[in-house]
């Protein structure tokens, strides 16, 4: 599927371009042919199933792994032939969010922050900004080592924008948070977004839908989906799908008229133990239930509780278009091309 | 500024971050007083000198040393920040030498720690302060020679310990590579001019020259040139690591 542009995007100006990555380790193909171009304004959701080569990409965007083949430009300079000033472009949030454990978040900034180019007072302003975004104060002179999950992917975060990036990349940067830390992260993507280029890898779905605008989804080392949050979902069975509580001893009785309905393909039910059962009906592709199912229920006096249309579910999606573990075992064990 | 001074000012202050620079440095001191005036009967000796001191500065470098350069590399790998330190905007050959530079300083802290043995000499009698001083630069390059070593294995493993062992093996070689240890095995499986090349390779033998007072261009140039060898296949290594 073709990046679609999003209103905020600029599909003209093409941030990190990737064509055609590959990485073997040893026989095993970890990537398998990646394109993806990233433009100014997109915050790019990467998904896929663990080892799907997630991690890999972001490792070759950003200079760390040299690719088997392919190639990688941000904003126009190569990442092999270009490597320094292709990596000035880049901040960087590596898996697990590595800093020197013996240093403070003080003093490791500052390292990072001579190390990018910047004395005196400029930097002074960069790492200043850069601790209010992260809100790491409380713990500045502490050693990094000491201090909690939460505050360790901070300083992560921190380094990564310290010189305002045009381009960011982070791997799993609301991993380990707490609710209101990861509101607290994904508010910070969202403001820094129209500027910026953004890959964001992730194992939250919900986490997509709140800040991405688009969503590509890996696994064994190819894009199995590519597209809006919204596209994405449109391809999930829950998608418009109606649900409805009511009385269980209404439940079958509505669940044949629900199955009788034209646009319907099948209906589940649960019972709960309240004596009330949710029954869910799936529409044929593309089809809009919600008017019909209110107009059933009005005009059979149904006591329902509940009744909502579905926008879908990207686990769904995700599920469908991704291998279980088990079948990637089964297909790495045959020597099957992955 | 290409990175190099952030890095290596970075990794200097790191030794004294942790409880290594002076758990080091007190047992160099330790051990140093201990071999000279004991093992090496100095103040028996009657001789107002230090080659006493020096005689045993490769066989304590040979395992202390190893100790200050496995941690150089195989930490980062280990902690993962080698992937922050490679997507840092600094060239690879920038954070290999400023890290090395560093660990090299910082042996010559140690080595500048032990000047009470210089005030004693003195006091004690009138040595020659050429020859002392020129024993102290054959010390301090043969401390790079070490390091430079340790730092190139450190490169290849994510393993502190096996750094460690390594680095003494291979250092070891190096450091009697002129003796009949070595050259007795060499003359069985090859020819004699590379019998002669590598009892050329001799710490022993380079740092015995120097450490008489002689600084002999060749000596000096032996040590600059290993260093900057083992730094190359330092850099070689780090950049193989990408590939792999």
């Amino acid at each position: 599927m073709a990046p679609v542009p999003h209103e905020r995007a600029n599909p003209r100006v093409q941030m990190i371009e990737v064509e055609g990555l590959t990485k073997q380790f040893g026989p095993l193909a970890a990537v398998a042919g990646i394109d993806l171009r990233v433009g100014r304004g997109e915050v790019l959701g990467f998904l896929g199933p663990n080892g799907a080569g997630k991690s890999t990409t972001m490792k070759m965007i950003t200079g760390y792994l040299s690719a088997s083949s392919g190639r990688v430009r941000i904003c126009g300079q190569d990442i092999e032939s270009q490597t320094i000033a292709a990596q000035r472009q880049i901040g960087y949030l590596p898996e697990g969010a590595p800093a020197y454990g013996d240093m403070t978040p003080r003093s490791f900034l500052n390292f990072i922050a001579e190390v990018r180019g910047f004395y005196g007072a400029t930097a002074k302003s960069h790492i200043e900004r850069a601790i209010a975004n992260t809100e790491l104060d409380p713990v500045l002179e502490q050693p990094i080592e000491t201090l909690s999950k939460g505050f360790k992917r901070r300083v992560g975060l921190a380094q990564a924008i310290l010189h305002d990036p045009p381009v960011l990349i982070m791997d799993e940067p609301t991993d380990g948070l707490d609710p209101n830390q990861k509101h607290a992260v994904r508010r910070l993507i969202r403001d820094m977004a129209p500027k910026k280029a953004i890959i964001v890898s992730t194992h939250l779905l919900e986490e997509v839908e709140a800040i991405c605008t688009r969503a590509v989804i890996i696994d064994r080392g190819r894009i199995v989906a590519d597209g809006t949050p919204y596209e994405l979902l449109t391809r999930s069975r829950h998608h418009n799908a109606v649900s409805l509580l009511l009385p269980t001893v209404q439940a079958e009785l509505a669940w044949a008229r629900l199955k009788s309905m034209n646009d319907v393909v099948s209906v589940e039910q649960s019972a709960r133990p309240d004596g009330l059962t949710m029954l869910t009906a799936f529409p044929r592709q593309g089809a809009l239930l919600i008017e019909d199912v209110s107009a059933l229920v009005m005009a059979e006096h149904w006591d329902v509780r509940e009744l909502y249309a579905e926008p879908g579910r990207l686990e769904d999606v995700f599920r469908a278009v991704t291998t279980h573990d088990a079948a990637r075992a089964r297909a790495q064990a045959s020597g099957a091309n992955p | 500024m290409s990175g190099l001074w952030p890095i290596f000012k970075r990794e200097f202050v790191a030794y004294f971050a942790t409880p290594l620079a002076y758990v080091f440095i007190v047992i160099f001191l330790f051990a140093m007083g201990a071999f000279t005036f004991y093992i090496g009967n100095f103040y028996q000796n009657g001789v107002a000198d230090l080659s006493v001191f020096f005689a045993y500065h490769p066989w304590l470098y040979l395992f202390l040393v190893p100790a200050i350069a496995m941690r150089l590399w195989s930490e980062e790998r280990r902690s993962g920040t080698i992937e922050l330190l490679l997507t840092l905007p600094i060239p690879v050959w920038a954070s290999v030498i400023g890290k090395y530079l560093a660990a090299w300083a910082f042996t010559g802290v140690a080595l500048v720690l032990t000047f009470p043995i210089w005030l004693t000499v003195n006091y004690l009698g009138n040595p020659d302060n050429g020859v002392i001083l020129a024993g102290y630069v054959g010390s301090f390059l043969m401390a790079g020679g070490y390091l430079a070593i340790g730092a190139a294995i450190s490169a290849a493993t994510s393993n502190q310990v096996i750094a460690f062992v390594v680095s003494v093996v291979v250092c070891f070689l190096f450091t009697v590579s002129g003796a009949p240890l070595v050259l007795d095995f060499v003359r069985v499986i090859a020819p004699l001019p590379i019998v002669t090349a590598i009892s050329s390779f001799s710490f022993l033998t380079h740092f015995g020259a120097i450490s008489t007072g002689v600084i002999d261009l060749r000596d000096i140039i032996f040590f600059v040139s290993l260093i900057a060898l083992f730094l190359a296949i330092n850099i070689v290594l780090i950049d193989l690591k990408k590939a792999s």
